[in-house]
């Protein structure tokens, strides 16, 4: 019942991978089952490389908590995990929508599996949309931090009034105006070359704000393994550290990262990316086949199986982000 | 298929509002961690890690058995599929843990804070 071949018959026949049926599942489900367990594989591979790096770098690694804390028109409020939790929603949501698609299709119920399956769709989409804006943020980063030679980053907190210690902005406590400098992109200067990307204060603006503000200190990667908190320097051990400053940085590329260690931002990007292309493809089959219903393909057929075939993959994205979710938010 | 034509519309709600439900609270205890699961250790890492991982691993099987109909499918089908994914995983992911923890063991005096 899978795919259709391209001999000539006189009847309008499809493939059904013969006449036996191992297990009583056709063969396009069947093959649909093995295709995921295989992906799966590939997924486990990935998270749990991500996990023995996390172990690797277990007393520095960054906290979720401090990383994704934006929610869209909530400019300046901490909100962690609300947004991956509105996600995970969404792309469960579609999860309903496929399979009651699915049900609707058991029941030969053209009109109904066209509409669960443009919504399943919609939900796709949303959730694609939410994940470029996650990217978005982790790209252009929030607070800014100074990189040391080795290395290390090194963010910057200020007492909020009532003992606590929050992490503060390089805009919240650097004086002084953006230099004159121009980036070197590939159409000014020498053409084709492009030079680094300039921070929007350079690193003796931080330095020597730092030195003049009395209540700015700074917060270290590693982790104190009372509080699970990350470490605050005294205003003396902070001047040392800054001693070895080499550059601001701002925001997360595949080199470095303002929230901590690089391979961090690495997975993030190769994992959630690597899972929003399973969405993605999703959606485009998601899509052929809603024309295929809408066009009365399986209604001939007599059944509606390739509904279901779609709808395995699209759960089996979802229980991936799953997992994505837990492991890259919560633990 | 023997289910052909029954509805299943009921139960499929019926799993989304348990799903939903388990996600909720694994949000309210990632923002809440209470001191007691979060700053104490069993076995390996924080009572409130074990909570999420059984708690996603709930999720996986609700999605699994229900959305994706593995209750439907004969044994020997189902477990050629689970039994398989979940050896190959259990035995991957305990390895690269356990490499993990050594190379922290090894790497991590040598780094200077």
């Amino acid at each position: 019942m899978g795919a259709t071949i391209a001999a000539k018959t006189d009847k309008k026949a499809t493939w059904s991978g013969g006449g036996e049926k191992p297990f009583g599942a056709s063969y396009g489900k069947m093959m649909m089952w093995f295709f995921i367990v295989s992906d799966a594989l590939t997924f486990s591979g990935f998270l749990a490389a991500y996990g023995l790096t996390r172990f690797k770098f277990i007393d520095s690694w960054p906290i979720a908590d401090e990383v994704f804390t934006h929610f869209p028109f909530l400019h300046g409020v901490h909100a962690p995990m609300y947004y991956v939790a509105l996600m995970t929603f969404i792309l469960i949501f579609s999860s309903v929508t496929m399979v009651l698609a699915v049900d609707a299709g058991h029941q030969m119920k053209k009109k109904k599996v066209a509409w669960y399956m443009l919504f399943t769709i919609i939900g796709g989409i949303i959730f694609l949309g939410s994940q470029a804006w996650e990217w978005k943020n982790f790209i252009k980063g929030s607070y800014g931090a100074v990189q040391t030679k080795d290395g290390k980053i090194l963010q910057f907190v200020k007492d909020d009034g009532h003992g606590a210690m929050h992490q503060i902005a390089l805009t919240d406590f650097v004086v002084g105006e953006k230099g004159d400098r121009v980036a070197h992109t590939r159409k000014n200067g020498l053409w084709f070359e492009s030079g680094e990307t300039l921070s929007t204060y350079s690193l003796n603006q931080v330095v020597n704000s730092y030195s003049h503000d009395a209540s700015v200190q700074i917060r270290i990667e590693k982790i104190d393994p009372a509080t699970k908190q990350k470490i605050i320097l005294s205003r003396e051990e902070g001047s040392a550290y800054l001693l070895k400053a080499k550059q601001v940085v701002e925001g997360a590329d595949l080199q470095v990262n303002e929230y901590g260690n690089p391979i961090f931002a690495d997975f993030f990007f190769f994992i959630t990316g690597f899972h929003g292309f399973h969405v993605f493809t999703g959606v485009l089959i998601n899509i052929i086949i809603f024309f295929n219903v809408i066009i009365g393909t399986y209604e001939r057929r007599g059944h509606y199986e390739m509904v279901e075939k779609v709808g395995l993959y699209w759960h089996f994205v979802d229980l991936v982000w799953v997992f994505v979710f837990t492991f890259f938010y919560l633990v | 298929m023997a289910h052909a034509h029954e509805s299943n519309t009921g139960r499929i709600w019926k799993v989304f509002g348990i799903l939903s439900l388990i996600t909720i609270v694994e949000v309210g205890f990632g923002i809440v961690k209470p001191a007691s699961l979060h700053l104490t250790s069993f076995l390996g890492t924080s009572p409130l890690n074990w909570i999420f991982i059984i708690l996603t691993l709930a999720k996986a099987y609700g999605i699994t058995w229900a959305f994706m109909h593995m209750e439907g499918e004969k044994k020997w089908f189902r477990r050629s599929v689970v039994w398989t994914a979940v050896f190959l995983i259990s035995y991957l992911v305990t390895l690269l843990l356990i490499e993990g923890d050594y190379l922290y063991s090894t790497l991590a005096p040598l780094v200077k804070w």
